[in-house]
């Protein structure tokens, strides 16, 4: 808009310097003060629209799920994981809550209480991404094929290169067969 | 006007750069020590303007094309989209949308200013024609955009512009297939006028470029139409027209920001928000305000191929200007006989304008029905319009070439600072 | 010279400007609604009685597809509530779209189902394709109404005129089956029957339902489905402008105080 030249070439007048200056310093501040307020709108449009706020949570039928198996949905162009959980996994989980942990957690912190069969989880490597294959690695857990780390049962990060554990999304049980995600 | 460069680099990043790529000198030399004349009115502001529309529908577009799909099924629906559900979406399509029109008020300001004040003299014929260009690629990019949200008027307008090329003999109809891509207006039309909408802005910008090169190497004409002739005709860019063409563009802002935030829609057309049907034109089918003058053209002839021609023949008249004007004198504030075909010119520009927004058969004066006269009713827009564009073709082919040779001019002054001092037109 | 031919466009402007409105249609009566003027927003009550005559009467016949439940609840919506900043939470949108039963495919079976509707989701078509709608229209589909309001000029005035302006044809016009006699319609003949009648809606705010205020409402409701973010914009344009008026004021300081030295 204004060039901030106006003022270091500007003529000198007979008048009190700082005066002149004001006005000019004035008119460049009010043109930063636009541009900035201008580029506001054209950042926020990147965020989400509102359609796809619209769909940020997801209602789920746990009926649909048998004991030891998971199902995949989509969630926010993520996959998300719901596992139905067997007694000797969840067990193989309790019993590592005091084992060395790169990211400590119990296991109870990780599912709603009572609900210790239903296990919630952003299939997301905390790596780089990638989508972990349910049932591998070393833990029986989970296990990423892109580098290499290896989550067990409570989706806990017990080996490879990824710094936490799998996250466990904001969910709420509906009712006893249902689950409202996000 | 290209003197020495007063560039000083002032450290030693600024030292090191300017001898390797001297792009702070090419700034400096071109938009604050460039000297310019001292009487530029406000009619010389429009440049800068015209590159502050650029930039706005560079940007919003950009940003536009992020949420837009560019298919039949979906375009209708994706503009309403960006208008309902992304954020401040409504915003930059209306910014986008109004900017059109704001671009070409603005680019037919600064044609009339150079026509008047005689810009496009020697030695500014370059400058003048790569103006034209820059006008030329302005209406094909607007035409095509208009397109895009694939509304009635989006559709039928782009099958009654493509159907023009259809005019010419032998090459036509090949044509009009090339660019539909089909039999008709359909979805290969809406996506290469897509790709070629977002392209075409990119050599518009590179256009301008060499129009503000070429004006930088003939310097700027002046209301006098005296050339500088020493330091005292002229002032440093910066600050003098910086600040100038600041105020300018902030007053211009508060145009475009009245049309965006109070009347959107008020220069579009209700019919482009019901979605295309190729099977239904709309009653009345009129483009965009800024192509009418040259749409009353086309329908004040007769016949399709002229018609066509005339139309073109119309813009390049614009391109042939430099050499069908003979006068000695550039400026017409010293040309009084010039001064009124000018005016009379202004007003044909306006009234073909307003005839192209009106059925051909439709009344100038309402309820008088006066004879037929050869096709139609003698008080009729087509009759009007055939009327203005026989003086918009004789301006340039008889009135400019004739007239220079003929008239008496007032006398023009030595230097531009000589007028300063005595002529009292100079708020012309 | 050149001021005498900028006063002469603008008197041009002036005297040529309304002649731009043309058609042979009746004009459509002035309204006041509330969203005109610069600083105009829209009424949440006659929102809501303009949805309920969409509801009850449009909608058996006219989709809108660009709408969705949350909508209502958006701010400036029908059904807007401060408390509720996330649309899809607003518990009058939530019930509205509930009651609706929405077309979708069972996610074990692919069967077609029926579900109750959510927030996100759209107002419902009437007509499974645009061909049963024209089967059933005698073979003209009932136009989408998102944006009906902006897509007829005349708009919201001409949309009211046209749903309370049916009269008997004048002499010498007769009707053929399945068309009916509006002045407003371009043409005269349209194939929309009366749609509405006195007391066909009943207004929970108690107003008085006759066919006159329910147009004007719905009316009302269409132009905020057509431009949901009227009030935005427009709350928006008075800081623009008077931002830039200010701006405009100091670069003009800033540009004599530049140039008072210089003759020009």
């Amino acid at each position: 808009m204004v060039d901030p030249a106006v003022n270091a070439a500007n003529p000198s007048g007979g008048e009190d310097p700082s005066r002149r200056d004001f006005i000019h310093i004035a008119a460049i501040s009010a043109a930063a003060v636009g541009g900035a307020a201008v580029a506001w709108p054209f950042i926020a449009q990147m965020n989400p629209s509102a359609d796809t706020m619209a769909l940020a949570s997801v209602e789920y039928d746990l009926t649909k799920i048998e004991p030891g198996m998971q199902v995949t949905i989509n969630w926010r162009g993520k996959p998300l994981f719901i596992r139905y959980r067997t007694q000797a996994q969840i067990d193989a989980a309790v019993k590592d809550d005091g084992a060395s942990l790169p990211d400590p957690q119990t296991d109870a912190e990780r599912h709603k209480e009572g609900k210790a069969q239903w296990l919630v989880l952003v299939g997301s490597c905390t790596h780089l991404g990638c989508v972990p294959t349910v049932g591998g690695g070393d833990y029986q857990g989970w296990f990423c094929p892109c580098h290499g780390s290896h989550y067990d049962t409570s989706g806990r990060i017990r080996k490879g290169p990824a710094p936490t554990n799998l996250v466990v999304p904001e969910y709420a049980f509906l009712s006893d067969t249902k689950v409202k995600i996000g | 006007m290209s003197g020495h460069s007063t560039y000083q680099p002032k450290n030693a990043f600024s030292r090191w750069m300017d001898a390797r790529l001297p792009v702070g000198r090419l700034v400096w030399d071109s938009f604050v020590d460039y000297p310019t004349p001292r009487n530029l009115n406000y009619w010389y502001t429009f440049g800068g303007i015209l590159s502050l529309c650029l930039g706005v529908q560079i940007i919003t577009g950009i940003v536009l094309a992020m949420h837009y799909t560019p298919s039949a099924a979906g375009a209708f629906n994706s503009v309403e989209h960006i208008m309902r559900n992304v954020n401040y979406g409504w915003l930059i399509r209306y910014m986008h949308s109004n900017g059109a029109s704001m671009f070409f008020i603005a680019v037919y300001l600064h044609m009339f200013r150079g026509l008047y004040y005689g810009s496009y003299k020697a030695p500014r014929e370059v400058l003048w024609i790569l103006g034209c260009v820059i006008y030329l690629l302005m209406m094909a990019t607007a035409f095509m955009g208009y397109v895009l949200p694939w509304g009635q008027m989006s559709f039928h307008g782009a099958v009654v512009i493509t159907n023009l090329l259809g005019a010419f003999p032998i090459v036509g109809e090949t044509i009009t297939t090339l660019l539909w891509g089909g039999f008709a207006v359909d979805e290969p039309t809406l996506k290469r006028f897509f790709s070629l909408h977002y392209l075409l802005p990119f050599v518009i910008a590179g256009v301008v470029i060499l129009h503000v090169w070429a004006l930088h190497v003939v310097g700027q004409n002046n209301p006098t139409g005296v050339d500088p002739k020493s330091k005292a005709d002229t002032v440093p860019f910066t600050p003098y027209a910086t600040v100038k063409d600041g105020f300018a563009m902030s007053v211009f802002l508060i145009l475009f920001a009245t049309f965006v935030f109070y009347m959107p829609n008020a220069l579009g057309h209700a019919d482009n928000y019901i979605p295309a049907d190729p099977l239904v034109t709309p009653a009345h089918i009129v483009p965009e305000w800024y192509f009418l003058p040259f749409y009353a053209i086309l329908r004040a002839v007769p016949d399709k191929l002229m018609g066509v021609l005339a139309m073109f023949g119309a813009i390049g008249c614009l391109f042939a200007l430099p050499w069908l004007d003979t006068s000695k004198v550039k400026s017409m504030r010293y040309r009084p006989q010039a001064q009124l075909y000018f005016v009379i010119f202004v007003a044909t520009c306006w009234i073909l304008g307003v005839a192209g927004g009106k059925l051909p058969d439709d009344h100038v004066i309402p309820h008088l029905s006066t004879f037929t006269f050869i096709d139609a009713d003698l008080n009729s827009y087509v009759w009007l319009s055939r009327v203005a564009t026989l003086y918009y073709f004789a301006y340039f082919l008889v009135v400019m070439p004739v007239l220079g040779l003929i008239e008496k001019p007032r006398p023009v002054p030595e230097t531009i600072s000589s007028p300063v001092l005595g002529d009292s037109d100079k708020k012309d | 010279m050149l001021r005498k031919v900028t006063l002469l466009a603008a008197a041009l402007v002036l005297v040529a400007g309304p002649a731009f409105a043309a058609g042979d249609a009746k004009k459509p009566a002035d309204i006041a609604f509330s969203y005109e003027g610069p600083f105009g927003a829209y009424d949440q009550a006659q929102l809501q009685r303009g949805y309920k005559v969409y509801r009850e009467v449009c909608a058996a016949c006219h989709s809108m597809n660009l709408l969705a439940f949350r909508n209502l609840a958006d701010r400036g919506g029908p059904f807007y509530d401060s408390k509720y900043k996330n649309a899809n939470d607003n518990p009058y949108a939530k019930a509205i779209a509930a009651d609706t039963q929405i077309n979708d495919l069972d996610s074990e079976t692919g069967d077609a189902i029926q579900r109750p509707g959510t927030p996100a989701d759209r107002f419902p078509n009437p007509y499974p394709n645009v061909i049963a709608a024209k089967a059933g229209n005698g073979g003209i589909a009932p136009p989408d109404l998102s944006v009906m309001a902006k897509a007829r000029s005349g708009g919201p005035e001409y949309i009211a005129a046209l749903l309370s302006g049916y009269t008997d044809p004048p002499a010498g016009v007769t009707l053929s089956p399945g068309l009916n006699y509006n002045p407003y319609f371009p043409g005269g003949l349209i194939a929309m029957a009366p749609p509405l009648a006195p007391d066909q809606v009943t207004f929970d705010d108690g107003t008085k339902s006759t066919v006159k205020q329910q147009a004007t409402d719905v009316a009302a409701f269409l132009m905020w489905a057509a431009e949901p973010k009227l009030e935005e914009r427009k709350q928006m344009g008075a800081a623009v402008l008077v931002f830039l008026v200010l701006f405009s004021g100091l670069l003009y300081a800033s540009y004599r105080r530049v140039w008072r030295n210089e003759s020009h």
